[in-house]
């Protein structure tokens, strides 16, 4: 579709900046910690870092409301800090510790906080869009304005449930925004082998709702595109497909142990990647714009790393589950 | 008292759980229409907030159900035939069956799958299967199978109100039997068995179509001397062991009937928690009825081969009345 009209960078308010970069930040130092602790062989089970991806997260969660809802992947960490999560019971979560979100019965691809809106992370890749297509009608049926979004990678875009429920949204009208961080792998394939589209914006024209490409590594650019999308959609227009080109890291830490030696990525390749740093990006957009001082930026990142330190002595204090824990939330009587 | 067939209590069944809750709501494909009648005529009386029709897409359509019972609705998802249910297994079994607890009691998913289990009707392999053992195996999925017009009202309205998540299995061939149905707003709890006839020399263990079966075989063994005690078990998870394991410490004698197939089935389950939990008091070893181990044919007298029947269950009774030691 042509480009939708978007407001400009300058209308954002230093504010809201602000708010933008603390959730970048507070997703980038907590997943540098995790990755740092998994290498360590601290974690129990397998963590997918959304590290390089945080623009999006921030971007789109920053235009959404504390009652909207959100449904995430197995990279789903930084989906939940960014809606407001708290790093305590994610890093005791991901600990397995009786202190997490889900008291050790989730982990890192299971995280949920419903008291705002967060419907959980998914280890099933495509999982979570019919889920969002739900609460999207559920908010339709209750008449509230209530949005909801989905985020999933190039390579969900690929299962059958990313098609019916895209098309169902379409056919039913729901408010319903379908994020598509496309980090141009699906594990180890890359995009361009899984599907002969170049986009998977295109695929929104053929459920009759607009496509629209955004810049994944542009904070700001993606709050632009979401808080479009969100009024759009709570003013009940329907649903809308924003993919987000994104780069990634590794699919998994210690991918390394699957992949026997093979090399899935060229140096060339692993070099852009890094050097497309959406926090680089959003400190030189804030700057230039003269919403904060680069020492403001500096103090909520300094912030953020005690945070991050306080999470970790609170996951390390805190107690295993017990057999309690195992048997409980079973029925609900 | 009135009396009404299986697919007219059904449809009762959700209007009063519909007029009495603007949550629930009623999603599934030609629920408007109403493929088996049961939801006909409720679209002109909610509305189209309240009875949704959808695209053929029963993956999108179970997820929308979870995510809508999550957030606060209470779903009928009308999945149509239980086969179609392999569509929307992951939405079934990884999140309904999963959500609540894995995500350390956040979640609650009252949402019912509502279908159609089993076969006789010669609809063949892809519309005739049985569906209940594999979500009778799953830890947190509730399963009902109803076998007449008044539990089926009684059970539907239970499985809207509870807050966990009902797979509700109807069987097609019973859509026109008549029972006399209570007046009123009455439910059955779920998890309770009953006896739909007492006896006192073999208890005959079933549910849904295979209930009349048994309770025909329990005729005939009637004329022979020999009294049957049918236990209709109405919920499949949980099941009422208790009343079962009752009926076995009278009868000495234990046959499990069961429309599903012999390996892993229903009557596999029922079979095992009898001969463990009432050794002491079995006369002879238990036995299981189920469906022959072929997919369902098309062809109606082959169906009903596959299928438990009437000498099926008579066959089964007298191996438990040779004397065994």
């Amino acid at each position: 579709m042509d480009a939708p009209e978007l407001n400009s960078k300058e209308s954002i308010s230093s504010s809201l900046a602000i708010d933008i970069y603390t959730r970048c930040v507070r997703i980038r130092r907590f997943e540098e910690r995790v990755g740092l602790l998994f290498r360590q062989g601290k974690l129990p089970g397998f963590v997918h870092l959304y590290i390089g991806e945080e623009a999006i997260a921030a971007g789109v969660c920053a235009a959404l409301r504390n009652d909207d809802y959100i449904v995430s992947t197995h990279r789903g960490h930084g989906h939940v800090i960014a809606k407001g999560g708290s790093l305590d019971k994610m890093m005791a979560e991901l600990f397995g510790r009786a202190t997490g979100y889900c008291k050790g019965k989730g982990g890192s691809m299971h995280i949920a906080d419903f008291s705002i809106g967060m419907l959980g992370a998914c280890g099933i890749v495509g999982g979570g869009l019919p889920i969002a297509v739900g609460a999207a009608l559920s908010s339709v049926t209750r008449s509230t304005d209530q949005v909801a979004v989905t985020f999933f990678g190039d390579g969900a875009s690929n299962e059958g449930s990313f098609h019916e429920s895209v098309n169902l949204a379409s056919t039913l009208s729901l408010p319903v925004l379908f994020v598509c961080e496309n980090n141009q792998y699906g594990e180890f394939t890359p995009a361009t082998e899984a599907m002969n589209i170049a986009n998977v914006a295109d695929r929104a024209a053929g459920y009759g709702i607009p496509g629209v490409i955004a810049d994944g590594t542009d904070p700001l650019a993606m709050y632009l595109v979401a808080s479009w999308a969100v009024a759009r959609a709570r003013a009940g227009s329907g649903p809308v497909l924003i993919e987000a080109k994104t780069h990634r890291r590794d699919h998994a830490e210690g991918e390394s142990a699957f992949l026997a030696g093979q090399q899935y990525r060229s140096e060339q390749e692993l070099a852009d990647a890094s050097g497309a740093d959406p926090i680089r990006k959003l400190i030189e957009d804030i700057t230039s714009l003269g919403l904060a001082s680069r020492e403001t930026l500096d103090e909520i990142d300094a912030i953020t790393q005690e945070a991050v330190e306080e999470s970790l002595a609170f996951a390390l204090a805190s107690p295993e589950p017990d057999l309690q824990i195992l048997l409980e939330d079973c029925w609900v009587t | 008292m009135g009396r009404n067939t299986y697919v007219q209590s059904i449809k009762d069944a959700l209007s009063e759980e519909m007029e009495r809750d603007p949550n629930v709501v009623l999603i599934g494909e030609d629920v408007r229409l109403g493929v088996f009648a049961g939801t006909r005529g409720l679209h002109a009386e909610f509305g189209s907030r309240r009875v949704i029709d959808t695209p053929i897409s029963e993956l999108g359509v179970a997820g929308a159900g979870v995510g809508a019972a999550a957030t606060g609705l209470r779903p009928v998802v009308d999945l149509m035939f239980g086969t179609f249910l392999y569509l929307a297994m992951d939405q079934i079994a990884n999140q309904a069956g999963n959500m609540r607890y894995m995500f350390g009691g956040q979640a609650t998913v009252p949402i019912v799958f509502m279908t159609q289990n089993g076969g006789g009707l010669g609809a063949g392999p892809h519309h005739s299967q049985p569906m209940h053992p594999l979500f009778m195996n799953m830890p947190l999925l509730k399963v009902v199978a109803p076998s007449d017009a008044a539990d089926a009202k009684g059970l539907l309205k239970a499985a809207i109100r509870d807050d966990n998540p009902v797979v509700f299995l109807n069987q097609l061939s019973l859509g026109a039997q008549k029972a006399d149905v209570p007046d009123g707003d009455w439910t059955i709890p779920l998890g309770v068995g009953t006896i739909k006839r007492v006896g006192s020399d073999v208890t005959i263990c079933s549910a849904g179509l295979t209930v009349h079966r048994a309770l025909e075989a329990a005729d005939l063994l009637s004329s022979r001397g020999v009294e049957a005690e049918v236990i209709d078990l109405r919920t499949l998870k949980p099941w009422d062991e208790a009343l079962v394991l009752e009926s076995v410490k009278k009868t000495g004698r234990f046959v499990a009937v069961d429309e599903s197939y012999p390996t892993c089935g229903a009557a596999s389950e029922w079979a095992a928690t009898v001969a463990e939990y009432a050794f002491a008091d079995l006369k002879a070893p238990v036995q299981r009825v189920s469906n022959m181990p072929v997919p369902m044919p098309f062809n109606p007298a082959l169906e009903q081969m596959v299928i438990p029947g009437v000498s099926d269950i008579l066959d089964a009774v007298d191996r438990t009345l040779v004397k065994v030691r």
